[in-house]
């Protein structure tokens, strides 16, 4: 069970940071020091993150083509723009234009070595600002990088974020049922399913999308909405629910079990605890111990456990949303790459290292808010 | 010994464990029958050896044996060659050259049409080009006129796209027409003997003819066919020993590098271990999946790079701080102290004393992490990032989903590979699971 030692260690590296703000006194200013340590670091993590990334897309002068080609468009339009220059005999404006091109490369620093230019790119990466893209375009038609995936990140944030709330929740309530009834049948089939749980989402999908949308024409094969998009916005809701039934579906499958295993597998660790034994003694109904006693010192693992499989579900959704032809952010890298479009390439792949470290941040602000260790100054890493 | 009895034991208390293994000894028998069936070139010659390999396959048809559930059973692929035992062949002299008569004889005993029947010609002559007559015999003694003509040294004739012959038949299709029982509405197929009989004059000393004769049922195989006719048998069988030794290869290399890195950070402590650690933060906001996606559309698709980058950007993965608690209690412990007393070397201590502490750690989790890679490269061919040239389970899936298996009803084409892909992941996971308990009996109770 390495997620779990994972989790349970996970206490270790992030409270040490916190050590250093002994001196604070309210537990406010200490929650908010610790959330502004951990975003500086998590900020200097995705910097390093998003530099890998353009030196793996730079390693076959990816990027540096992706900048080549925006100053060839943009000149060649303000010839053909400027009367004087757009007269000119052909052989003469290719000079100019080729000089053009020239100066514009060298205002750019495309004369210079890569490790300066590296830092160049780093920066428009950070901001997103990776240019127009070769082929795609976005809903409303721009080229703009920025506009094509930014216009899906919401599609990919809803599908997620319904999938990950159902999944918390209703693998906090199995786990808690299973734990009143350990050894009882239900446990058992829960403790056989969890290798189940070896499958990915979009695996899963695919026997749904069989299943439901195939063989029984209940559901709908992917997509968002329906085709056309309903009007109103009471049906495009509806649609969209309808849409995400199995998506939603595929991800509890494939995770649902193990999550439910694990956090199971906490819960009575800690509730063989004497002082769960002295609560019982004391005549505390089992909702109070199980609430006070028992779920609330398991809240950091299970958190830090929920995040981890976040972070993995994130990594898998180009594979999940092309499954399912969601129209979020991994079917555009799956666009993408049919479509040989560099700049989407490495912009949706900057994007995602930006997902994951959001992800990462609101664990860690998540965690400060429910370990009392952080807020009392973090004694906790021994472990 | 004793222990490793125990162990064993232990372990067979699992039925889960006993079944995983039974799944995994028969993958590996059927890889090991695959390496020696269809040698890789020849697994690459059948899988991407263009249409002349396949032609006599039929387009998109599932596995012979799905006729066992049917009601209605379809036809299967009957190949006939005038050139094997499988078509009878005879010469006579004449005047004016040879006369050749061939007969393509089998038995049609299915309630449904087959797909086309094809001829594929062959003939070798000098000038002049044989002339062939073919005529149909049902079982029922009707004798129909197909098709006569002048034979080029290499000809294909389909029945299908023959309007004349349609014509003749009365304006219907020509695989109802030559197949239908006179008589009957809807049109059924009539069971027996059918007959092709082929004549054939030649004007030419030294002209040969010889006639393969398709017919390309509904079925086909143990796995059916895909979209250009391949039979999927080949890339299924392919798929198990690519799959397994992805998995374990990747598995293997990261467990066994983040072990060593994770044993390094402890030993060594200091700037070492935060860097370590600092590199395994960094390492959490990585996109693995498009950064694989971006060296795959940019580099290279093939399978070593894929393997290799998938275990450089999973070695440095979150099990290196469990590892590292470990290592934490054990670098304490009096024989570590007392190597370090008798002057071993900091390597010594590492391999020697640090290491071989976590393999009961390390075995459950090398085997529980096989099923996440060998899902991660049928993930990667689903994006049409699989490798160019071997046959795999995920190309397979990416095949059928851009040819919209699901929605034009080719299950097969999907669960075939699907449940292939299934079953090896459960039974590495499961005996991940088992081996997860009998090393670490603290969780056996749970």
């Amino acid at each position: 069970m390495s997620e779990e030692l994972q989790a349970l260690q996970k206490s270790s590296d992030t409270s040490d940071l916190a050590q250093k703000t002994k001196s604070a006194s309210s537990s406010l200013t200490r929650i908010l020091k610790y959330t502004l340590v951990r975003l500086v670091t998590l900020f200097i993590t995705v910097v390093v993150g998003v530099y890998l990334t353009i030196l793996i897309a730079n390693m076959g002068g990816y990027v540096d083509e992706i900048r080549r080609g925006e100053i060839r468009e943009s000149v060649s339009l303000r010839i053909m723009n400027d009367p004087v220059l757009k007269n000119l005999p052909p052989e003469v404006r290719f000079e100019r234009m080729n000089e053009m091109i020239r100066l514009e490369e060298k205002r750019y620093g495309l004369d210079q070595p890569f490790a300066l230019r590296s830092v160049r790119y780093l920066r428009n990466a950070l901001t997103l600002d990776l240019g127009r893209s070769q082929t795609m375009s976005s809903d409303s038609g721009s080229r703009q990088v920025r506009l094509i995936i930014l216009e899906r990140l919401p599609a990919t944030l809803v599908l997620f974020a319904t999938a990950d709330l159902i999944l918390f929740f209703s693998a906090i309530f199995i786990a808690l049922f299973l734990s009143r009834r350990y050894g009882s049948f239900w446990d058992k089939l829960v403790v056989t399913l969890a290798p189940s749980s070896s499958a990915p989402g979009w695996f899963y999908g695919i026997f749904l999308i069989l299943i439901f949308a195939a063989l029984l024409r209940v559901l709908p094969f992917g997509g968002m909405v329906g085709v056309p998009p309903p009007d109103n916005t009471l049906e495009y809701i509806l649609s969209m629910l309808k849409h995400m039934i199995l998506p939603v579906t595929a991800i509890l499958l494939s995770s649902i079990a193990s999550q439910a295993f694990s956090w199971r597998t906490f819960f009575l660790i800690y509730s063989s605890e004497d002082y769960v034994e002295m609560a019982k003694a004391k005549g505390l109904t089992s909702r109070d111990i199980e609430r006070r006693y028992v779920l609330r010192p398991t809240l950091p693992n299970i958190i830090t456990n929920f995040a981890l499989l976040l972070i993995s579900l994130w990594a898998g959704a180009p594979i999940f949303e092309t499954v399912f032809n969601w129209p979020g952010l991994g079917r555009v890298l799956f666009q993408a790459i049919g479509l040989y479009d560099t700049p989407v390439i490495v912009a949706s792949t900057v994007l995602f290292a930006y997902l994951l470290a959001v992800t990462v941040f609101l664990l860690d602000f998540l965690y400060a808010l429910v370990d009392p260790r952080v807020k009392i100054g973090g004694q906790g890493s021994s472990r | 010994m004793k222990a490793i009895k125990k162990t064993l034991r232990d372990f067979l208390q699992y039925p889960s464990a006993i079944a995983s293994m039974v799944i995994i000894f028969l993958l590996l028998v059927v890889s090991t029958y695959t390496l020696i069936v269809y040698p890789y070139s020849e697994a690459v010659r059948l899988w991407r050896g263009g249409e002349n390999v396949w032609y006599n396959l039929p387009r998109n048809v599932p596995p012979s044996w799905t006729n066992w559930f049917r009601s209605e059973k379809l036809p299967e692929t009957i190949i006939l060659n005038s050139a094997d035992e499988s078509a009878s062949k005879s010469i006579d002299s004449i005047q004016t050259g040879d006369r050749i008569e061939m007969a393509f004889t089998y038995e049609f005993d299915t309630d449904i049409y087959p797909q086309e029947i094809s001829l594929f010609m062959k003939a070798t002559f000098k000038e002049k080009s044989p002339f062939a007559s073919i005529t149909w015999e049902t079982p029922d003694g009707r004798e129909i006129r197909i098709a006569d003509f002048a034979v080029a040294t290499s000809q294909t004739y389909r029945f299908s796209q023959d309007t004349r012959l349609q014509r003749r038949l009365g304006g219907v299709a020509p695989m109802i027409g030559l197949f239908a029982e006179p008589g009957t509405d809807p049109p059924k197929p009539l069971k027996g003997e059918y007959t092709m009989r082929v004549s054939v004059v030649t004007f030419e000393p030294d002209t040969d003819l010889d006639i393969e004769f398709v017919q390309y049922g509904q079925v086909y195989g143990l796995a059916g066919t895909d979209h250009l006719r391949r039979d999927l048998m080949v890339a299924l069988l392919w798929g198990i020993p690519v799959a397994l030794s992805f998995g374990l290869v990747a598995a293997l290399g990261t467990t066994i590098l983040t072990m060593i890195i994770a044993a390094i950070g402890t030993w060594y402590g200091g700037w070492v271990d935060e860097a370590i650690q600092r590199v395994t933060e960094v390492n959490l906001v990585l996109p693995t999946l498009p950064i694989l996606i971006m060296i795959g559309t940019f580099y290279s698709r093939s399978i070593v790079l894929m393997l290799g980058v998938i275990i450089l950007l999973s070695i440095f993965g979150g099990a290196i701080k469990s590892y590292r608690s470990i290592f934490m209690q054990v670098r304490e412990s009096p024989y570590i102290e007392a190597a370090r007393a008798y002057g071993a070397s900091d390597l010594r201590i590492i391999m020697n004393y640090l290491v071989p502490r976590i393999i009961p750690l390390l075995i459950p989790a090398l085997v529980s992490g096989i099923p996440g890679f060998v899902f991660l490269e049928a993930g990667l061919a689903v994006l049409g990032l699989g490798d160019p040239v071997l046959p795999t389970w995920g190309k397979i899936i990416d095949d059928a989903q851009r040819n919209g298996a699901l929605y034009r009803g080719y299950y097969y084409w999907v669960l075939e590979p699907a449940v292939l892909l299934m079953l090896t992941g459960l039974a590495f996971a499961m005996l991940g699971f088992a081996l997860d308990r009998v090393f670490n009996p603290r969780l056996r109770g749970m």
